[in-house]
């Protein structure tokens, strides 16, 4: 409450009657057009809650007689989005995936638009720009499972691993251990064998004994040398990268218990065009083929 | 002591007052006189100047080239380019016009310090354009007086008619304003020929109606209201002057004591001031100078011919007001002089951070590359092993090419040896670039070294792109599994 209004010696102006440590407030009137623009935005405010959402109820809120909505309005966008790359989509699903990678307009919107998709669907497993995670494959690297040239990776993507889809990549390998196909000692040889593709054999013995032992129950899938068969799937044992480790302690479970992992095909859930796009991305990740 | 009692009654009488009071005060109409001097000449011939280069600047052309747009000040906003005379600005190079608003802010210091505020009296575009409102409102409805007499009498049909001219007219002048503003936008003679065929896009057309309107309302209606409440330069000009600046002042030691004189009567034991208040009526702001430096003064100078005007008359000198320096204000008070003093600390060091900032921008420009590499290395993953121990990293490689010609450039890697590289599209091995003229190019690389190549987990090494006498390079890291360069 103002405590005591009197005239201002200097300025010939009223005080407020507001007093703060012996400083006294005046009491200067507003311009007329300030006054005035303060108006407006109350009239602005009361046509703005009638025109738009505004105010909220028990249930729901008032809806505005224009009947705007940031969700349709968001809805739009991406409409007008989808028609805008709509040409460019065209040339995509047009184009073969080759063609795509020679053209420098395509590879763009391709390699962009994969960077997309891979963030929101392939992320989640195979780590942001293909870093991969344990037992989950690096996409940025050399090393293929079912084969790194266009064709494959768009193959794998599509129809994907180990899942229902009738052209799903499908291999599956036994549990030697656990099944009682090899014993103990057979799987610690054959560990010492791979081992010895790469370089690390502690114990040669054991891995001669390995080598029969790889020869008899492993070359089917991994080929002679442990080369690998991507037509099955079947690992590289050579090349020094690994997907569920490469110390002896984890080639040796491997054997044992085996691990499959599989992948959804993603013809079932994003377009044609979208998959190419995704299949462009993933092979100029690193070690496209 | 005062009474008690009358001070509360005088609380009580001011507080029924204020219950009365309106919320807020009504403008005070300036009806600024016509006046003819020296500086109403300069402020005519700055007018002049400056909505010339406004109105005519559009139309220069300056040769480019083919393919590029021949107007000398152009801002091109759907090609994001900005034109002037030979320099070409991209969308990043936008600090060039930090450069110039700073440069600007160091020159009105200057001339603040030197002059007072002479940017708000001549150039500012509110006084230039408000000037010309005004000049056109005492053409229509005649001088001051005049003005004066017309507001008061009632609504006729003549004062109806003078009305609606002026506003007329204003409108039209607003008009031209707002649609020499849409021709900085685009090539300047198909502007002006789509505006009037109707072929101009809204947006075209909703621009020359803002600016119609703000030149409407703050040249004819708002005036020195804009200077007084809206402007911020007034508030802190004050920091600007000092007791050397030249300003716009009443010399009050000539003027004092002011009052009536008649022809023949002595002008001894008086002021030169005749109180003709001719300094109030022609302000365009209608404050009287004499109170001294004021918040609202302009500091245009149409006080000084007015009131040299009545000096003539009365047969005194001339620059009872003028401007003048606080300094030899106080030292005229006493009988001495102190001369003006253009060079003082406070303008060196305005004067220097002037030309230290000028020197930043001509070396930013005169250094300025046409061709530029930025590379953006994966931040995940960071590098790859490949099969048989290589390990690999991969950049997003942008180049700019601001000539107006393509460029073949071959790319090379320097700062790792045995470093190889990949572009990813072209076959192995092929590392030629091909960048457009006038755009900006996105590659992805692939570089790859042997792991006994890298000295430490994080290599500086530089891309560089050669060809056809341009070159430039950019540079990044390269990264390798931690352990790196401390043995295996």
């Amino acid at each position: 409450m103002p405590t005591k209004i009197e005239k201002d010696a200097l300025s010939g102006r009223e005080t407020t009657g507001h007093e703060w440590d012996g400083i006294k407030e005046l009491n200067n009137p507003l311009p007329k057009w300030w006054v005035y623009i303060f108006y407006a935005t109350i009239v602005f405010a009361a046509i703005y809650t009638v025109l738009y959402p505004a105010w909220p109820g028990l249930s729901g809120y008032t809806e505005g007689v224009l009947g705007f909505s940031q969700r349709d309005q968001t809805m739009e966008r991406v409409r007008q989005g989808a028609e805008m790359r709509a040409p460019m989509v065209a040339r995509i699903n047009a184009a073969s995936l080759e063609e795509i990678r020679k053209d420098p307009e395509l590879l763009n919107f391709a390699l962009n638009g994969g960077r997309t998709v891979f963030a929101d669907n392939c992320a989640t497993c195979h780590g942001s720009g293909g870093a991969g995670r344990p037992a989950f494959p690096v996409l940025a690297d050399d090393d293929w499972l079912w084969g790194g040239r266009l064709a494959d990776i768009h193959q794998t993507i599509s129809f994907g691993v180990r899942n229902a889809n009738d052209k799903a990549r499908q291999s599956l390998m036994p549990r030697f251990g656990a099944d009682g196909m090899l014993t103990p000692a057979q799987i610690n040889d054959v560990a010492e064998y791979v081992l010895a593709l790469n370089g690390r054999a502690t114990d040669k013995a054991s891995a001669d004994r390995g080598q029969k032992v790889f020869a008899e129950n492993c070359v089917a899938c991994h080929l002679e040398g442990g080369k690998g068969n991507q037509e099955l799937g079947a690992k590289n044992l050579t090349n020094g990268i690994w997907l569920y480790g490469g110390d002896k302690a984890s080639i040796v479970r491997m054997v044992w218990f085996s691990r499959n992992n599989s992948m959804p095909a993603w013809a079932e859930r994003l377009d044609p065009a979208t998959i190419k796009m995704l299949a462009v991305y993933v092979h100029a990740l690193g070690g496209g083929q | 002591m005062p009474d008690d009692g009358a001070r509360l009654d005088d609380a009580v009488s001011t507080r029924t007052q204020k219950q009365s009071q309106s919320l807020f005060a009504a403008r005070i109409k300036v009806y600024p006189r016509r006046v003819a001097g020296l500086y109403r000449n300069i402020k005519w011939a700055l007018l002049g100047v400056c909505l010339a280069i406004y109105y005519f600047v559009p139309f220069l052309r300056w040769d480019r080239g083919p393919g590029a747009p021949d107007q000398a000040v152009l801002i091109d906003l759907q090609g994001q380019r900005a034109y002037f005379l030979w320099i070409e600005i991209w969308p990043q190079e936008v600090y060039y016009i930090t450069g110039l608003l700073i440069l600007a802010a160091f020159a009105l210091f200057l001339a603040t310090a030197l002059l007072g505020r002479v940017w708000c009296g001549y150039a500012c575009p509110q006084t230039v354009w408000t000037d010309l409102f005004l000049a056109v409102e005492r053409l229509v409805e005649g001088d001051r007086n005049a003005r004066m007499r017309l507001d008061k009498q009632p609504m006729s049909v003549a004062k109806a008619t003078r009305k609606a001219t002026k506003h007329a007219i204003w409108l039209v002048i607003a008009a031209v304003t707002g649609g020499a503003w849409v021709l900085y936008f685009g090539n300047a003679p198909d502007v002006l020929n789509n505006v009037f065929t109707g072929q101009s896009d809204t947006a075209t057309y909703f621009f020359i109606g803002l600016f119609t309107f703000t030149t409407y309302t703050l040249a004819g209606w708002a005036r020195e209201q804009v200077c007084t409440y809206m402007c911020p330069w007034p508030r802190f000009q004050a920091a600007m002057l000092d007791e050397h600046s030249l300003v716009v002042t009443y010399r009050g030691w000539r003027g004092e004591k002011r009052g009536k004189h008649k022809k023949g009567d002595s002008w001894e034991g008086r002021g030169d001031c005749v109180d003709c208040t001719a300094c109030v009526a022609v302000c365009p702001t209608g404050i009287d100078i004499r109170d001294g430096q004021q918040l609202e003064c302009i500091g245009c100078g149409l006080c000084i011919d007015a009131c040299n005007e009545v000096m003539d008359k009365v047969e005194r000198p001339r620059g009872l007001i003028a401007f003048d320096t606080y300094a030899n204000l106080a030292a005229s008070a006493t009988g001495s002089r102190v001369r003006v003093l253009p060079i003082r600390p406070r303008t060196i060091i305005y004067g220097t951070l002037l030309l230290i900032v000028a020197g930043i921008m001509s070396f930013a420009l005169l250094t300025r590359t046409t061709l530029e590499a930025h590379a953006l290395p994966d931040r995940a993953p960071l590098f790859v092993t490949l099969s048989g121990g290589m390990i690999q990293n991969g950049y997003t490689l942008k180049v700019q090419n601001k000539e107006r010609e393509p460029a073949t450039l071959n790319l090379s890697i320097a700062g790792l040896p045995q470093a190889q590289a990949e572009i990813v599209g072209h076959a192995r091995g092929d590392l030629a670039l091909e960048i457009g003229p006038d755009t900006t190019a996105s590659f992805r690389v692939l570089v790859r070294a042997p792991r006994t190549a890298l000295k430490s987990e994080n290599t500086s090494i530089e891309i560089r792109l050669e060809g056809e006498g341009r070159a430039t390079s950019a540079d990044t890291h390269f990264r390798g599994p931690a352990g790196t360069g401390g043995g295996r």
